[in-house]
């Protein structure tokens, strides 16, 4: 039974992805993309990798797929769409594709194995980490540097495009029909506890401070789509406050933690606890840079 | 028993899914296929959970289970609407009784 899923699920991903690069409609091509990334995750699900498969619909068909609608939006304003050499540009995409593939199933037909098998070390010391999910231990505590360094990525690809954008003034986009905001209010409550809950259950199941994060960029995407929320032309103290805290939490508990002998070595009594303290600011922060991504670059500049 | 209602539920899940997969196949123009999604599939979507609210191991899965529908109907609604005011802004005629297909 689960076998003829399998199957189906397999087909309709092939079959989505290559209309998702044949089909000569952009927009269509943004819908199938955003399809196609919820049948990846339901994949992800099946291979029993829930965490990917939360992050790949939150981030890959969600967030992905409003930047793209948006850029489609832009395009479509600016008729830039029917510009020449896109058979060109395509058959370019299609040739370092067809390549990555190739490269790709090479590497994963023939695997070498892992230099040092890591699973039994990690389930040894789980009981010490504070957390009982092996991939928040290895995300949060294990190597807690490498999630450092990735919200510091994270924020300075923000700063970059604040820098580049600019201060152009902004108008707060066109308010959408009534049902449309009644639909985003009726949702941003439920959105949020959904956050709040994967933020906790990170410790003990899939779930943690990406997810979360996302979720609530979501919310705040889907309130400025319908002119609930406008868009931030320079961010304010209290924005900028937000934006950095997680990153500047968790710099501050690894500052503190120095004299423990190594980076973010967490005493096993308080790990559990000084996790939770980074993961709430951290989902604070990337929610507010995941949204701030699209709502710092979704202005309507031809509105002002 | 109980399993024999929700095998049932399900069945009736699985034929308004099929109507309404038939509906968005087989109208004529984007309103009428619309219709057929949000209202055969949210029924049958209705039916399923509930046939799965059913045989759940505990109160708290089964309420989860039955949350899903709400949302989905608020969700499949909202979207109807905003695609059928697009395809009305676009200049989309409804399609009417002896028109082609």
């Amino acid at each position: 039974m689960m076998f003829a899923f399998d199957l189906l699920l397999a087909l309709a991903l092939l079959l989505s992805g290559l209309r998702t690069l044949t089909t000569p409609r952009l927009d269509r091509g943004i819908v199938l993309f955003i399809a196609f990334g919820l049948l990846l995750a339901l994949a992800w699900a099946r291979l029993s990798g829930p965490d990917i498969g939360l992050a790949e619909a939150a981030i890959g068909a969600g967030l992905a797929g409003a930047l793209l609608l948006d850029a489609y939006g832009v395009l479509q304003r600016s008729k830039d769409l029917h510009s020449k050499g896109v058979a060109f540009k395509r058959l370019i995409v299609i040739a370092l594709g067809t390549a990555f593939t190739i490269v790709l199933s090479e590497a994963l037909l023939d695997p070498l194995p892992a230099a040092i098998d890591l699973r039994v070390p990690v389930a040894a010391h789980l009981e010490e980490s504070g957390v009982s999910h092996p991939v928040t231990a290895v995300l949060l505590n294990y190597r807690g540097y490498d999630t450092l360094l990735e919200i510091a990525v994270l924020l300075l690809a923000l700063l970059a495009i604040l820098a580049v954008v600019g201060e152009t003034r902004i108008a707060s986009p066109s308010r959408a029909h009534p049902v449309l905001q009644a639909l985003a209010r009726l949702a941003t409550p439920s959105i949020i506890v959904m956050a709040v809950y994967l933020l906790w259950a990170g410790a003990f199941r899939p779930g943690g401070a990406f997810q979360a994060a996302a979720l609530l960029a979501a919310a705040a995407v889907l309130l400025h789509l319908v002119g609930l929320l406008p868009g931030w032309s320079t961010p304010r103290l209290r924005l900028r406050l937000g934006l950095v805290a997680g990153f500047a939490v968790f710099l501050t508990v690894a500052a503190a933690l120095l004299r423990q002998g190594a980076l973010l070595k967490y005493p096993p009594e308080a790990a559990g606890g000084l996790i939770l303290l980074i993961e709430s600011a951290l989902t604070l922060s990337l929610a507010l840079i995941l949204a701030g991504l699209f709502l710092i670059l979704s202005r309507d500049e031809d509105a002002s | 028993m109980i399993e024999w209602l929700s095998m049932g539920l399900m069945m009736i899940g699985a034929f308004f899914f099929f109507a309404g997969t038939v509906g968005l196949l087989r109208f004529p123009d984007v309103y009428s296929r619309l219709h057929a999604l949000a209202k055969a599939d949210n029924l049958g979507l209705g039916c399923v959970l509930l046939a799965l609210a059913l045989q759940a191991e505990s109160l708290a899965v089964a309420l989860k289970l039955l949350l899903i529908w709400p949302l989905v109907l608020a969700a499949s609604a909202g979207v109807g609407f905003a695609i059928a005011r697009r395809a009305h802004a676009l200049g989309i005629a409804p399609w009417k009784k002896g028109d082609g297909r």
